[in-house]
């Protein structure tokens, strides 16, 4: 047999309909507007009230004790409203929150009502009611039900952050993957002649391939030899590379969805969450995280740039944590927590919570904060009044099975 | 030789093995089931001696006095700073441009000891004839996985100590020696866990720990949704409390090893999955951990596991049930249900669909290209570079074994193979490199597209990246 000649106009004649870079959904460009949604995964389940405690609840203090935080802790929590202050490893949320731009949803949880973080993640991820095996992810599937509308005709994709996809962003709709280049990266020529291997003998490997030309295209500033770096070669991020490494893979992904002609959603993941040893809510582990991530909302707002203001990120994990303390002056696997949300777009500046209350009889069998607010609420009623996905297709493909959920009203501003 | 036994040959090198080096599809064309079953028959199969390599205590307190003796350096250049300060100004430092100490330029001891053993490691990988061994360990080091943040120092000695020595014995003893192992009580929390009425648990107000428990019971034996409940998971906690870890910081001569410590303990019976077990220490946990590598759930889980890592993603529930029985009649004999594994029809007609894992890629570009000593730094940067750092883990769970999961790292793949191509292309020819690492797997447009590369190293890339030797 014989290959077709290879040449760059190939490329982008065969690609074209793959990546047509225009995103913005139809009825929202009817509007005026060009969305933008970037989801963060914080896996390992947080601890959500540890991140807004609930200061005017009377049985907070006797239920943590000494990690009981409130207003008159050193280093002291930031005020939300009269019953919910934030833990002050997150001044940049709470800045945005004071502005409109940030609010959390509190008690809330997936569907998924047992302890296994796996099975957990997948259920978070997949959009499932419940586990099981996926391939598929709720906001990939978000973006072809938005295709199944008419809204892109040219085909949706979305950018994910590192070198294995998210699970929530897997799926039909195609994606791109934005990982730190720490290698001097194959020339065009070579990846062109892989490509056309690939398109005549493994479509799939094709479709990623394709993934990372696109991608090349659109950002010469971030994969380009200049900012390759051989040498030496990536270690792991210890404490202190956590802030850096969170901003710059954060701060990233809004680079991308910010430009005129990038995608629209994307989705990155931070692992790190499980804190069944020294919680270290205030000073320690979890505060340590919590001051990476709030990094990583400001560099997010920062990169939008004008674009914030069309913009929401969401950060939710697979469940919450014991409410009490365990042995360990740490936390185990439990189910209530909470969901951070930021961004322009969003009517901020308030806590969505329908409070359980923390009395023995209160919690989720006498061990966890009950879910009161089911998070599939809350990302349909994002995906529908941001995206404008329709009611329909996030009760059955986006989120099957899940037709007596209704999307949470007057999220958006 | 029929190009069909030489294709089966390939096959089994790329699926069992960690890829072909020059001439081993040839060598075992003859019979690649029985090249399989005769590496995994020989004695010391997939172990490693080496007096370079310490025991994961020992390697625990070295690394503890390297970071107890830097920390008391730090201590004294502060003093000496200080000291320094408050002199007279017109003083010359003695300090000036001398370096204090030169042991402080290394690296810290728990990393150089991970280093050595990562280099042990891909030494076995790159060394071995079909490295089928290796990829079994491999595999239960996953299946058994502890993540080396925090604990460098004795993640190889873990893999060497608690893995390699079972991994063609019984299942039993390999849950043992996971689960009793340090680093193992170290990852998931267990050395901490006190049992609320135990000694310790009422002097000092502390309690349990469930993570261990929870994660033994769902990921190393009977899976998840299985039937287990809440309470199992509690009552199976405070059984293993007083599992724990000699400190290294009270004994430089003896600590890092396992105890059991009946201070911690919680004292009575307990109860899982409705059977009572008494108190008896230590032997309550490890009576548990018997049952549970014997139940039904154990053997279909760890036959699932075996049948996805190295058949397909989604093995044949015939397949599965196969291995499951085999575990069961011969109560988890490994080597028998590899056998299985091996003699089964659905791992030679499975068409090659699973993606190879970053590690098992690397392996094999390092055996393709004949690279025997490799700058071990550099397999482990490109292993993070691809989302599989060695020994480090996101999770409990361990790395994935779902293609989906690892396709997208395929651009991560294609700069490592192109910055091979490039450093090898003076000693490797492309073309001859297809023989040698595909043979008969290789399609007739991957052939075309190599013998037409521009250059030599770009030639090498492509056959690095070629579906059939990404694929297995």
């Amino acid at each position: 047999m014989t290959i077709p000649a290879l040449s760059r106009r190939n490329l982008l004649l065969s690609s074209g309909a793959l990546y047509a870079w225009a995103q913005v959904p139809k009825l929202a460009r009817a509007e005026g507007r060009d969305p933008r949604l970037l989801v963060i995964v914080l896996r390992g389940a947080l601890d959500g009230l540890a991140v807004a405690a609930p200061v005017g609840d009377p049985d907070w203090a006797a239920l943590r004790g000494n990690a009981a935080f409130g207003l008159a802790s050193k280093p002291a929590a930031l005020p939300l409203d009269s019953f919910f202050a934030l833990n002050p490893a997150l001044p940049n949320f709470h800045r945005l929150y004071q502005a409109g731009h940030a609010l959390i949803v509190h008690a809330a949880a997936t569907p998924y009502r047992d302890r296994s973080h796996f099975d957990g993640q997948d259920v978070l991820e997949s959009g499932l009611a419940g586990p099981g095996h996926s391939e598929t992810g709720w906001l990939n599937r978000a973006l072809a039900a938005l295709e199944g509308q008419g809204a892109n005709p040219g085909g949706g994709q979305a950018v994910a952050v590192g070198p294995v996809a998210p699970l929530v962003v897997r799926g039909p709709a195609p994606i791109v993957l934005w990982v730190p280049q720490r290698v001097l990266p194959a020339s065009e020529d070579t990846t062109m002649r892989l490509l056309n291997l690939y398109r005549h003998t493994d479509t799939k490997l094709a479709r990623v391939l394709e993934g990372r030309v696109a991608l090349g295209n659109m950002s010469p500033n971030d994969v380009s030899a200049a900012a390759a770096m051989a040498n030496p070669p990536p270690t792991v991020p210890g404490i202190a590379q956590l802030r850096p490494y969170f901003s710059e893979a954060a701060g990233n992904a809004a680079k991308y969805l910010a430009r005129t002609d990038g995608p629209r959603v994307g989705a990155l993941a931070f692992d790190g969450w499980d804190t069944h040893v020294r919680e270290g809510i205030l000073a320690g582990q979890l505060a340590t995280w919590l001051d990476a991530l709030d990094g990583a909302f400001a560099a997010i707002e920062s990169n939008m740039g004008e674009a914030w203001r069309e913009t929401v990120v969401v950060a939710i994990t697979e469940f919450g944590r014991t409410a009490r303390l365990n042995g360990d002056n740490g936390t185990d696997h439990g189910t209530g927590t909470v969901a951070l949300l930021a961004g322009g777009a969003l009517k901020g500046g308030r806590v969505i919570a329908d409070w359980p209350g923390l009395k023995p009889a209160d919690l989720y069998e006498d061990r966890d904060l009950k879910a009161t607010t089911d998070l599939r609420s809350i990302l349909k009623g994002v995906l529908r009044d941001h995206l404008r996905v329709r009611e329909k297709g996030l009760a059955s493909t986006v989120f099957p099975d899940s037709t007596g959920v209704r999307p949470f009203e007057g999220l958006l501003a | 030789m029929s190009t069909d036994a030489r294709a089966e040959a390939a096959l089994a090198l790329h699926r069992f093995g960690l890829g072909p080096r020059e001439g081993a599809i040839a060598a075992i064309a003859s019979d690649p089931r029985g090249a399989l079953l005769a590496e995994i028959g020989r004695p010391a199969a997939g172990q490693i001696v080496s007096p370079d390599l310490l025991s994961a205590a020992q390697a625990a307190r070295n690394a503890f006095e390297d970071a107890a003796a830097r920390n008391a350096r730090r201590i004294v250049d502060e003093r000496a700073k200080k000291a320094a300060a408050t002199a007279s100004a017109m003083t010359v430092s003695l300090s000036t441009g001398a370096p204090a100490d030169a042991s402080q330029g290394e690296p810290p001891v728990a990393q150089q000891v991970l280093l050595r053993e990562a280099k042990a490691r891909y030494d076995a990988a790159i060394s071995a004839d079909i490295g089928f061994a290796e990829r079994l360990v491999w595999f239960w080091s996953n299946h058994f996985c502890i993540s080396s943040v925090n604990l460098a120092a004795v993640a190889g000695g873990y893999e060497r100590e608690a893995i390699r020595p079972h991994i063609l014995g019984r299942f039993a003893d390999m849950l043992l020696a996971a689960e009793g192992h340090p680093a193992m009580l170290a990852y998931l929390d267990n050395a901490t866990s006190i049992g609320p009425n135990s000694v310790a648990g009422i002097n000092r107000n502390r309690g349990l720990n469930e993570n261990f428990a929870r994660e033994v019971l769902e990921l190393h034996t009977l899976g998840v949704r299985t039937g287990y409940t809440q309470g199992d998971v509690t009552s199976f906690a405070k059984a293993l409390t007083g599992w724990t870890i000699l400190p290294t910081v009270d004994n430089p001569d003896h600590g890092g090893e396992f105890v059991f410590n009946r201070r911690l303990h919680e004292p009575g019976p307990q109860t899982i999955m409705g059977k009572i077990y008494p108190d008896t220490g230590a032997g309550q946990a490890r009576a548990m951990l018997m049952d549970l590598a014997r139940h039904p759930a154990t053997a279909r889980h760890v036959a699932t596991k075996l049948a996805r890592h190295f058949v397909t993603d989604q093995p044949s529930p015939a397949l599965v049930e196969r291995l499951a029985a085999k575990f069961r009649e011969t109560d988890g004999d490994l080597k028998e249900v590899t056998t299985a594994l091996v003699t089964a029809p659905e791992a030679w007609t499975q068409p090659r669909s699973k993606l190879k894992r970053p590690g098992e890629w690397m392996a094999a570009l390092l055996r393709a290209v004949d690279i025997q000593k490799p700058d071990i730094q550099r397999v482990t940067g490109g292993l993070a570079l691809m989302g599989e750092p060695l020994w480090r883990p996101p999770a409990p769970n361990g790395f994935s074994d779902d293609s989906a999961v690892w396709i997208d790292g395929l651009p991560q793949r294609l700069d490592i193979a192109n910055l091979t191509g490039e450093r090898n292309a003076a000693r490797i020819d492309p073309v001859a490199l297809v023989d040698t690492a595909l043979g008969p797997l290789a399609s007739a447009e991957t052939r075309e597209t190599v013998a037409q590369a521009a250059s030599r190293g770009q030639g090498i890339a492509l056959v690095l990246m070629a579906p059939e030797f990404l694929r297995r």
